[in-house]
């Protein structure tokens, strides 16, 4: 396996952040297992599931189909850097207030596609709520709650 | 999987010197939404991605009066964002609306959608019916080929050694034109289509049709111009009639074959279905 | 033993305070079995079949090990492969001669993706790179992937050494497992006399639980010969039960530590890994991790069978029952096991019938091994069962709730195979479901170019009690550490905790719930079976009140008095006779120091069953007629959950199986090619409902105490899942005039259906 690793200065959560890596790993692979955030989840690895989602210059991405090299010079946010010292981010807050998880392996992806949606839509209908997150999928709850919890974080904002 | 090297040119020149130097071994990389998946699925053994994203016009978009420029990088979410380009090219708001999820379209392209060349893509047909181009650069210079002539079989396409796909343009057609896309997918997002018609229809000054285009997906081994049942609506009233038999010889110009997402006859069906209501839907936009 | 089923004053029960568990997994600290980080960790990759059935020439592993980076390789041969025995852990028994043939083949592969030998490599992109290089030779034999190819004559024999048990018939090279029977009355006599009869034959396609969490597990092997493992599932003392079978070790040599678990369904109760990562430990003195790809999660992990049920009901001509028939042909894939034996059980429990028969065939197939998928086996039979039950309620001319209704099991009715029914809440769920604002409303406007139904079915799961044990420890400070072993997939944590608050007389914030490993926890069977709030809650509330007489003994020292003259209510301790000495458990607590040190109690259960649940479920669905696109618009699950312990999340594990459930009846199913390899290996064309897909799921909780625990918990996971495929199928017979009898009722299969596309 011979290749050159590959310099990537990047943030993450606001802070910057240095490593090396192989240029075939994924942004999914290197926050997990180079950066240390396992924060974001292996579901698929095909862009199918929405477990790996994290935001990239403003905009959500499946992390498991971005290169890691590719971060370089850009802004990446994951689930790590939603809470302050101040507390939880509302839809942290909103999520468990109405148990929008359950077994909670999605729950991460879910708060980043929320995020990345409630930024720029600060009152999406239920509608555009599903439709937002119909590329993050759930197998527990049924969707029911999560749109619950994000509607009312959108109020709590 | 194969370790592949990730090189990340800021010039055309640059990446046509590296897809020359190492030809099948390489390969352009934008979203990486089908690439990326292909490599690990073992489709790809490659020594190199070469990521176009930094090279500049490749990220391209100009909305002129002529004509809408689109660079083969840009991403789906820059064309369903900007209201001037979701009025005068509907079709293609339509597909960049529902290639996969809000995820993939903050990375996936009509470009790299184009370059991928599979039956069932959904950029495709919408850039037909859109009459759009698409503008090559390689080693030996620059080429222009219709979008409909640029896919040559499942995953091939007129692209040689060294050659990359630059931008896709097509023309403004005003305020008489009208064009729509639609598939047909199980579920509501996240499926490939089953078969999926683009439709477009120009009229003219005296309310027929003056050019009407309709292309398909996932019914053959490329996306299909359907010339037949376009040519028949020229000149004709658009009504329902003429639609259910431009929809019917539509019908008659696919090849689908069965597989998991569908039979061959459910496919066919599909096509007369989908090709009716995009007629309609495409005739509604105008005007609107 | 408190009795509390009566009072309906709770303090906790019935309140829904923020998880335990709540603020790791929102901040994405909660430690998810492929988390887990060890000093030197190496990881494995697998290499498995490619063909669905063959014989195994050559494994050779040389290439691979020369691989700059690989630390050990692995074939079936380094598992001891044990004669056939069996296990028993916990909810049912295993054999590890199959299971370990299924972990690693050395002499045939039963289907594509059964492993065959591993490689542990520094990372994972090396050992999947070191994997590629390993040559398997194989002699390729012909395949069967379904129950009626597997059945005909001439059908390839897929397990050489099996012995069928038909009936108490042994037949030797069938790929029958066995048959079952179980009669009563005289079925054909009864056929005869009734009214109406209807017969149909159903079938199903294999469907995955589809868990998002891929499985995972990661071991090490240490110099005295112990295994430890970390990983994701529905149950530490299973997996280590499992593990130290197939490795031949006692089990106090195996140690199971369960981190989270990004849900299982059933599917994470059997072992893939373990044993796999544990041998290339002890090869490579390193520990080693193994994710599983999600291909081989489709393909090599225990998906639910799919199958052929014939059911035949007859009735007289006031509409009640009077016979039943079934045979039910279940699909184990490649080593037996499927779920037929819980489909007997289930099939016909909703009504009672005098005169049944059903014949239970546990077929092998040349596909995954199949796994538990909540109520398995009981959504396929619900699917045959509710659909006949359907089209007699129509001849005649009754409503279909009603038709249950006059037909309904109730205390003391015999089922099918012979259980007699103790306190269920099927009437009242019926009833309910009849006073639903959904059953009595107008059906409403479907969208443009499409056609409305509504369809309505029941279902039934009898959940399992098996064994769980709680201990409790006092802090100082009134807090209290519970520890218990059941894994945690929704929230199992809090709701036990909840029970053991109840008793206790303080809030469940006060709790600290950890989900210990297998030398920290006491003994608990698998999360599943719709067990846990109900059992290990059972074993809280024990511990609970053995806390009491603990604590009362304090009292007592602190007082001086006998401790028969020491009371206990509503989270006070008092002397009966002097009500002016009391202590609020804070207050007791704080004195435990200088009343003889911690402060701890224990609780364990070994309990029969959870109290059999049962559901009815109404749908309205608008389905294109031109596309056979369906959209579901409006659904309703009631349900008898017994008493709501955290109502928040009971109504969430609901809307949950529901929406399963609408998937398997809409869209999942396992496209099997001609080589007899699944085509659809990917959550693109395995569909799964997505947000956009579903509706809200309204849901009724109906309670009937279940008088076998102290708070009347009945188990609620399972049954959710088992009344959709029907009610589907009843809502497209509303909308389309067209009965369906096969699962999924996808697009293509509408359009054949309505007579517009060719087969």
């Amino acid at each position: 396996m011979a290749t050159d690793k590959i310099h990537v200065k990047t943030t993450i959560n606001g802070r910057p952040e240095e490593f090396l890596t192989d240029p075939y790993v994924s942004l999914l692979d290197a926050l997990r297992e180079i950066v240390g955030l396992t924060g974001s989840k292996e579901g698929c690895l095909d862009g199918n599931c929405g477990a790996c989602t994290v935001n990239v210059n403003g905009r959500i991405v499946d992390s498991c189909l971005v290169l890691a090299a590719e971060v370089d010079g850009q802004k990446v946010e994951t689930v790590e850097g939603m809470a302050s010292a101040e507390g939880l981010h509302p839809l942290q807050q909103a999520f468990l207030e109405e148990a929008a998880l359950q077994c909670g392996i999605c729950t991460p992806g879910f708060l980043v596609a929320s995020k990345g949606l409630l930024d720029n839509e600060p009152d999406p209908s239920e509608e555009r709520i599903r439709h937002w997150l119909a590329g993050n999928l759930c197998r527990c709850t049924g969707y029911e709650n999560i749109v619950k919890a994000v509607k009312k974080a959108a109020r709590n904002s | 999987m194969q370790p592949f090297a990730y090189s990340a040119p800021t010039t055309i020149k640059e990446a046509v010197e590296i897809l020359d130097k190492h030809g099948e071994k390489a390969r352009p990389m934008a979203g990486g939404t089908d690439l990326l998946v292909q490599i690990r699925g073992g489709r790809f053994d490659l020594d190199t991605v070469v990521d176009i994203k930094k090279i500049p016009e490749l990220n391209e978009i100009s909305n002129g009066n002529d004509e809408l420029v689109l660079g083969a990088a840009v991403p789906c979410h820059k064309l369903y964002d900007d209201p001037a380009i979701s009025k005068s090219y509907p079709g293609l708001i339509d597909a960049a609306s529902l290639i996969g999820s809000i995820q993939i379209q903050s990375r996936s392209g009509f470009g790299g959608n184009l370059c991928n060349s599979t039956p069932s893509a959904d950029g495709i047909a919408p850039l037909i019916v859109h009459s759009a181009v698409a503008n090559i650069q390689g080693t030996s210079g620059s080429r222009s080929v219709p979008v409909e002539d640029f896919c040559t079989g499942p995953g091939s396409n007129v692209l040689g050694k060294g050659e990359i796909l630059v931008s896709i343009t097509m023309p403004n057609k005003g305020d008489k034109f009208g064009a729509a896309y639609e598939r047909f997918i199980p579920r509501n997002e996240m499926d490939i289509a089953v078969a999926a018609v683009g439709a477009s229809i120009l009229l003219d000054s005296n309310g027929k049709i003056e050019e009407a285009k309709i292309a398909l997906a996932s019914v053959g081994p490329t996306p299909i111009f359907a010339t037949k049942a376009s040519e028949f609506l020229k000149g004709k009233e658009p009504n329902e009639a003429a639609f259910k038999e431009a929809a019917a010889i539509a019908k008659g110009e696919c090849s689908p074959i069965e597989d998991m997402r569908g039979t061959a006859d459910q496919r066919k069906h599909l096509v007369e279905v989908l090709t009716e209501r995009m007629l309609n839907k495409s005739l509604e936009r105008i005007g609107g | 033993m408190v009795n509390v089923s009566d009072s309906k004053n709770y303090k906790v029960i019935g309140t829904n305070p923020i998880r335990h568990d709540g603020y790791d997994k929102v901040t994405g600290r909660a430690v998810y079995g492929a988390d887990i980080k060890l000093p030197g960790l190496i990881w494995a990759s697998i290499v498995r079949s490619p063909h669905a059935h063959a014989v195994i020439k050559s494994v050779d592993t040389s290439a691979a090990e020369k691989v700059d980076g690989v630390f050990a390789v692995m074939t079936g041969k380094d598992l001891p492969h044990l004669a056939d025995s069996w296990i028993d852990h916990g909810e049912g028994t295993e054999n590890v001669a199959w299971s370990s043939e299924n972990i690693m083949a050395t002499k045939k592969v039963l289907y594509k993706g059964h492993a065959v030998a591993a490689v542990a490599a520094k990372d994972r992109y090396v050992a999947d790179y070191a994997a590629s290089k390993i040559k398997v030779e194989y002699d390729v034999l012909e395949s069967v992937t379904n129950v009626e190819d597997a059945t005909k004559d001439g059908a390839p024999i897929l397990l050489e050494d099996l012995v069928g048990d038909h009936i108490g018939k042994k037949v030797e090279k069938t790929n029958i497992a066995s048959v079952t029977r179980h009669e009563f009355g005289d079925p054909d006599k009864a056929f005869q006399d009734a009214e109406h009869v209807v017969e149909r034959t159903f079938t199903l396609q294999m469907v995955h639980q589809g868990y998002i969490e891929p499985h995972n597990a990661t071991a090490t092997w240490d110099e005295e010969g112990r295994v430890k493992v970390w990983t994701s599932t529905q149950g530490a003392f299973p997996v280590r039960t499992s593990t130290a079978a197939i490795l031949d070790m006692d089990v106090s040599k195996v140690k199971v530590t369960p981190l989270e678990i990004g849900g299982g369904f059933g599917g994470k109760i059997p072992i893939y890994l373990e044993p796999v990562c544990a041998t290339l430990s002890k090869k490579s003195g390193r520990p080693v991790k193994a994710v599983m790809e999600r291909s081989n999660v489709f393909q090599a992990s225990g998906p639910a069978p799919g199958g052929t049920i014939t059911v035949k009901m007859g009735t007289d001509k006031n509409g009640k029952l009077i016979a039943a028939d079934t045979s039910i042909k279940l699909e184990a894939g490649g080593f037996p096991g499927a779920a037929v034996g819980a489909a007997v059980q289930c099939i016909f429990a909703p009504y009672e019938i005098a005169n049944t028969r059903i014949d239970g065939y546990d077929i092998v197939v040349n596909k995954p091994k199949s796994a538990a998928y909540r109520a398995p086996g009981s959504p396929q039979a619900a699917f045959a069962t509710e659909t006949v039950v359907n089209e007699l309620a129509d001849l005649h001319g009754m409503d279909p709730v009603d038709f249950r209704l006059l037909n309904a099991s109730k205390e003391g009715t015999r089922r099918a195979d012979g259980v007699v029914f103790p306190v269920i809440g099927n009437e009242e769920v019926l009833d309910a479901a009849k006073a639903s604002d959904h059953w009595k409303s107008e059906l409403g406007t479907p969208m443009k170019g499409r056609i409305r139904g509504r369809g309505v079915a029941s279902g039934y799961w009898f959940n399992v009690g098996l064994k769980s044990t709680v201990n409790l420890t006092v802090n100082t400070d009134g807090t209290v550490a519970l520890v218990e072993g059941s894994t945690d997939i929704g929230g199992t944590r809090t709701s036990i905790s909840m029970q053991a608050a109840e008793i206790l007389g303080i809030p469940a914030t006060d709790f600290r719930p950890t989900v210990g490993d297998t030398e920290t926890a006491g003994y608990a069977d698998v999360t599943g079976g719709s067990r846990t709030t109900y059992a290990t809650g059972f074993a809280a509330v024990k511990a609970a009140e053995n806390l009491i007489e603990v604590l009362k003994e304090r009292c007592s020292v602190i007082w001086s008095l006998d401790k028969k003259d020491i009371d206990f209510d509503n989270g006070t301790f008092f002397a009966t006779k002097d009500p002016e000495l009391k202590f609020s458990f804070k207050e007791l607590a704080a004195n435990l120091d200088s009343t003889g040190g911690p402060a701890a109690s224990s609780g364990s259960v070994d309990l029969e069953s959870a109290g059999g649940a049962f559901g009815t479920h109404i749908v309205d669905l608008d389905v294109d007629p031109d596309t056979g696109k369906t959209d579901i618009v409006r659904y309703t699950a009631v349900q008898d959950v017994g008493t709501v312990i955290y109502p928040a999340y009971c109504r969430g594990n609901i809307q949950g199986g529901v929406v399963q459930g609408i998937g398997w009846g809409l869209n999942e199913e396992y496209f099997m090619k001609d080589d007899g390899s699944q085509a659809n290996t990917s959550y693109l064309d395995y569909r799964m409902p997505t947000a956009l897909d579903m509706p809200n799921i309204d849901v009724i909780m109906v309670e009937k105490p279940n008088p076998g625990h102290p708070f009347g918990v009945r188990g609620v996971g399972e049954v959710p899942i088992c009344p959709p495929i029907a009610a589907i199928g009843d809502a497209l017979h509303d909308a389309l005039g067209k009965r369906f009898y096969d699962a999924p009722m996808k697009p293509g299969r509408i359009l054949n259906v309505l007579g517009k596309i060719s087969d």
